[in-house]
Order: C-alpha cells, then sequence, then structure tokens
C-alpha cells in the first residue's frame, strides 16, 4: 500500500516502469511532443463527443491542437468480406448495418450496384418508393446528426425535440419493411413489397406538421449568440483543400462547392424533381449546420412531389432470372416454383467484370465498387464511405483550434463510425 | 469570364501524351476503364487532374481487387482509380495490375492528399505496397494483425454450429463457456 500523504516530487518508480516509447510516433507529431513541450492526449475510443468509436491522439500545446492522429478501426466489422460469400440479394442485408443512421442509402448505393451489373430494370414505382425513402433517410439522419451536433456544443433540449420527430420516420420505415432501421427494403429490381396502405396518410401528416419542426430548431439555434460564437469562423476548410481530401456531401458545399450527385448524375429518377442544393460560402460549422437544415427543407420538397406523382405498377422489376415471384404464383406455375429455388438457393450470376455507382447519401458520396466473378456471388464489394474520408480531414479542420472546438468540428462533419470501417 | 476548355477524350489525350502508356481500354455499361502500367501511375492520374479539357480533379476511390485463384490479367492484384471530374461531369476508372510477388504501386498522395487513408487501407486488407506513402501503417486491422483479410485466399472464419453430437468437441476449445 502506498503513502499517500507522501509529497509526490517527480516521477516515483511506478511512472520509470513504463515500457512504451513515443518512438512510433516520430514524424506523426511535432519533435516538441518528444522533449514534453507540447502534450500528448489520447481522446477516445469511448468519448460521448466522438460519435461512436474514433480514437484520436492530440497533441496540445495549452489549449489548442497542435497536431491530431485519428484512429480507426475499433468498428470493422468484415462487412465486405462477408458480402464476398453471400449471393447478391443476401448482401443487402450486410449494407445496412454499415452506416446505421441511414441504412437505405447504403442498400441503394449496393443495389445500384448489382443492377448495374447485371443490367436489372428498375420500374417508376419502384424509383418513386426508393426516392421517398431516401429523403425520409435523409431527414432523420440529419435529425440525428443535429440532436447529437447540439449536445456536444452544450444545446441540450435540441436533442429530445429531434429524436422525438425521428421516432416518427422509424415508424414509417417500419410499417414499410417491419423494422424500424435495418429494413433491406432495398432489393435488386426495386423494393421488397408495396407500400402499406397506412403508409401515406402517416407520411402526408408527417410532411404537414415536419415544417414548423425544423422552425422549432431554428428558433433554438439559427440565431442564438452562443451557438454563433461556437460555431462562426471554426473548423474552416477551403474548397480546393476539401476537395483534394476527398470531402463531399453537405460538408462540401459549405465551402460553396456545387456538387450534388442526385443533380449531377441522377439516379433513381432524381432528374423529375424540383429541389435546390443550398450552398455556403465560408464552410465553417455554422454553414455546414445551415446547409443541412435547408436540405431537409429540399427532402421534404421532393418526398411532396413524389408522393403527388406516385406511379401505379409493379413495385419490383418482373425479370423472374433476377426477381423472385411472388409466393402467390408458386401454387399455379411450376415456372415460378423453378425461379423461386433457383434464386433461394444458388442466386442470379452476374459478368466478371467491374461497376463503380455513387449516390449522395445524407454525409456525401458512397460509392459502390462491385466486381462480379461469373458466379453468384461477388468478387469484391467495396464501399467508399464519406465518413471514412471525412475522418482523414478532421485534423485539417482542427489543427490550429482550441480542443473545444474539436467537438464541433467533429459533430459538423456528422461522421458514423459503422460508415468509417464497414 | 474564363472560358472553359472542350471535353477532351481522356483516351486520346492520355496516348497523345504518355505514347506507351495506355496498355488497354474498356467500355463496360458506359464505364470506361484505362488500363496502365504500375509505373505510368503518378505522370498519368497527375496528366488527368491538371490538363484543361480533362480535369478529373476529385479521387472518388482506390478500388483494389485480388483475382485469384485462376487469372488471366496482366496480374494477381488489380488497383483502380475512381476519378471523377466535376467540371465536365464524368467518371473513368484508371486500373493497374500488379503481380503477387511485388505488389508495388507508387503513392498519389502528393496529387490527391485524401489518397492517404485509401492506400492505407489497401494496404491492410490487400496487402498493396503504396511506393513512397509517407505513413503506410494498418488503418482498420490492429498493428500486429498477421495477414491481409480481403485477399481471396484468407479464409473467412466462423463458428462451427453446435450440434448435440459435435457439443462436447466444441466446449473444449471454450473454455470460459457455462454448459
Amino acid at each position: 500500500m502506498a503513502d499517500m500523504t507522501a509529497p509526490t516530487t517527480g516521477p516515483t518508480t511506478d511512472m520509470s516502469e513504463w515500457q512504451g516509447s513515443l518512438d512510433e510516433l516520430r514524424g506523426l507529431v511535432s519533435d516538441r511532443a518528444m522533449t514534453g513541450e507540447t502534450m500528448l492526449l489520447n481522446m477516445g475510443p469511448h468519448h460521448p463527443s466522438t460519435h461512436g468509436v474514433l480514437r484520436l491522439l492530440l497533441e496540445l500545446d495549452g489549449e489548442e491542437i497542435v497536431s491530431c492522429l485519428p484512429d480507426v478501426g475499433f468498428l470493422h466489422t468484415g462487412i465486405e468480406k462477408n458480402i464476398e460469400d453471400k449471393t447478391y440479394e443476401k448482401g443487402v442485408t450486410l449494407t445496412d448495418r454499415m452506416d446505421y443512421l441511414a441504412p437505405m442509402s447504403n442498400n441503394m448505393a449496393f443495389n445500384l450496384a448489382i443492377e448495374k451489373l447485371v443490367d436489372l430494370d428498375v420500374p417508376p414505382r419502384a424509383q418513386a418508393i426508393r426516392v421517398i425513402c431516401l429523403e425520409l433517410t435523409r431527414i432523420q439522419s440529419h435529425l440525428v446528426w443535429l440532436a447529437t451536433h447540439a449536445i456536444d456544443m452544450g444545446a441540450m433540449s435540441v436533442f429530445l425535440y429531434c429524436f422525438r420527430e425521428r421516432e416518427r420516420i422509424l415508424d414509417m420505415f417500419e410499417m414499410l419493411s417491419g423494422q424500424r432501421m435495418m429494413g433491406s427494403y432495398f432489393r435488386p429490381g426495386g423494393v421488397w413489397r408495396d407500400l402499406r396502405p397506412e403508409f401515406l396518410p402517416t407520411l402526408e401528416e408527417f410532411l404537414a406538421d415536419f415544417p414548423g419542426k425544423i422552425e422549432d430548431y431554428e428558433k433554438l439555434l439559427t440565431s442564438n449568440p452562443l451557438w454563433l460564437d461556437r460555431t462562426q469562423g471554426v473548423g474552416v476548410i477551403e474548397p480546393d483543400v476539401a476537395l483534394a481530401w476527398g470531402v463531399s456531401g453537405p460538408s462540401l458545399r459549405g465551402s460553396g462547392v456545387n456538387w450534388d450527385i442526385r443533380k449531377a448524375m441522377p439516379y433513381s429518377g432524381y432528374e423529375n424533381y424540383e429541389f435546390n442544393v443550398p450552398l455556403g460560402e465560408h464552410g465553417d460549422i455554422y454553414d455546414r449546420y445551415i446547409i443541412r437544415i435547408q436540405e431537409m427543407r429540399e427532402s421534404l420538397k421532393i418526398i411532396h412531389q413524389a408522393v403527388d406523382n406516385l406511379p401505379d405498377g409493379p413495385f419490383r422489376s418482373e425479370n423472374r432470372k433476377f426477381v423472385p415471384p411472388p409466393r402467390t404464383e408458386l401454387g399455379q406455375s411450376m415456372e415460378a416454383v423453378i425461379h423461386h429455388f433457383k434464386l433461394w438457393t444458388e442466386g442470379f450470376s452476374a459478368p466478371d467484370e467491374e461497376v463503380f455507382v455513387a449516390i449522395e447519401s445524407p454525409r456525401g458520396e458512397i460509392g459502390c465498387y462491385l466486381h462480379g466473378t461469373g458466379g453468384t456471388k461477388p468478387r469484391k464489394v467495396r464501399f467508399k464511405t464519406p465518413s471514412f474520408m471525412h475522418i482523414q480531414a478532421i485534423p485539417v479542420m482542427s489543427e490550429g483550434h482550441m480542443i473545444a472546438d474539436l467537438v464541433g468540428v467533429i459533430g459538423s462533419v456528422d461522421i458514423v463510425l459503422g460508415d468509417c470501417d464497414r | 469570364m474564363t472560358t472553359i476548355a472542350e471535353p477532351l477524350d481522356p483516351v486520346v489525350a492520355l496516348k497523345g501524351a504518355f505514347p506507351d502508356a495506355v496498355k488497354d481500354t474498356k467500355t463496360f455499361r458506359d464505364e470506361l476503364t484505362i488500363i496502365i502500367e504500375p509505373q505510368d501511375v503518378q505522370p498519368v492520374l497527375r496528366h488527368l487532374r491538371d490538363t484543361p479539357g480533362l480535369i478529373y480533379n476529385f479521387l472518388s476511390d482506390i478500388s483494389p481487387v485480388d483475382y485469384y485463384p485462376d487469372y488471366d490479367r496482366p496480374g494477381r492484384f488489380g488497383v483502380s482509380y475512381h476519378l471523377y471530374s466535376m467540371l465536365y461531369n464524368r467518371r473513368v476508372r484508371v486500373k493497374t495490375f500488379v503481380d503477387e510477388d511485388e505488389p508495388v504501386v507508387p503513392t498519389v498522395t502528393e496529387i490527391w492528399p485524401g489518397a492517404n487513408w485509401l492506400e492505407r487501407e489497401a494496404h491492410d486488407m490487400m496487402g498493396i505496397v503504396f511506393d513512397g506513402h509517407p505513413d503506410l501503417r494498418r488503418l482498420l486491422m490492429p498493428a500486429d494483425w498477421d495477414g491481409h483479410p480481403h485477399r481471396r485466399d484468407y479464409p473467412l472464419g466462423y463458428e462451427t454450429i453446435q450440434f448435440s453430437f459435435n457439443v462436447d468437441e466444441i466446449m473444449k476449445h471454450k473454455p470460459f463457456a457455462k454448459s
């Protein structure tokens, strides 16, 4: 038992038994850290404001960040490797689990890649349903972002309001797929099942009063002097720097770069909808905040148009070489039974070729690189995820700032560690 | 008002600038793939980024792929650079093949700093070595991990399904489980 009353002067013997070495950090942190002039501080991986399991090694001069080394991989679950061992349709289930705040966006990227690889059609009704779901996903993802970002900066009540509204969207997802979050609702060639009769009335109700809720969030934050002080001029990233670091989505548009894949390379019929792409000009935390708030309004506009012009017809492709027949057909058609067994046991084949598709997720560009083998399982699936690139860019935005601002920077680029580590 | 140069065909432009670099081109589902040798990666990508009429300014992804076990391609590993031009709104894939014995590709971190983690991940998962990379440590896997999990000869790993006939055998390997 150590003598707790003894004066502590200099390092004790216990400290000198530390076997580690700073050598492996040489070249990564400044030389001042080696002499102890600056302080090395570990942040995370279990820190509430790192939005998951992100570890940051900070080098601090007083409160100022000299360098910042993100360390990721704590949530690596081998999703890409696992999909290689599954048929294409079964792989969809795993993509939900990457970016768990926007599962439908991951579904979309993977399904688009499959549809491109095997050249499968998607009926207009399925495309419109997908757009509705994608935009609802965007809203609910932005709600979680706003909730957690605000709570990081000390605004508690926003958190509760945002989660209240998000719950209504999750209820709608449950109507569609039977699951609140991991629905795997999008399937190659369309969606799993048609809209339930109670879905559209619930959606209309939500569309009617959600604009008022956005006003409420804005009343709490947009011109709140505390919020402005913490966010304006902080975490600035210049447009050319952001592009060089691969930043995309609202974080890139906050710097004023007009690039939204829904506009630039429309997929799933986005070219038929009218909406604006909000842009910032300063590239700071505040601009990224305003853009996401505006994007929720634009998403509402898109959903309105999609609901008003929802086409009739099949909700999934009728191409029986890729899409299993409905259960009702199995009793009457031998052909249907064959397709059913073939597709649920072996799956469909895809050529030994490669495709790359990118979509605009709530966080930015999700790219899916899919390489077939000619057989029923993919050779390689790779997801380029926005959180991955954004975490990499956190040091660029935070170096030279105070440590308290780092929390704001992490929140403002909207990272999800499941999305980063896959 | 600056004038924007007319878009150039990337294959023609590359063949003009580097007569020996372009080994092959391929178009599948309207996606253009330009196949080059590993040693040409840096000059070709820099040319694609900086030449007026091309301006592929955004590096979307670096995607490695493993063709193990039977490959009729120039090498076991393929490394694809997915570039996007915001100005002309088009994509291109620049692909290079490296062999199993010497999977070395020059780094592009000097062209796009954001390639840093993409290359680290490709190194970690597929074992591609990026020559000249400033900090080629493992990224997702632990630092002391053995092997490269995304290679096709790396086993997936699984838990044996427990039945009454093999339960004793399985429990032997789990000394801390309570049966």
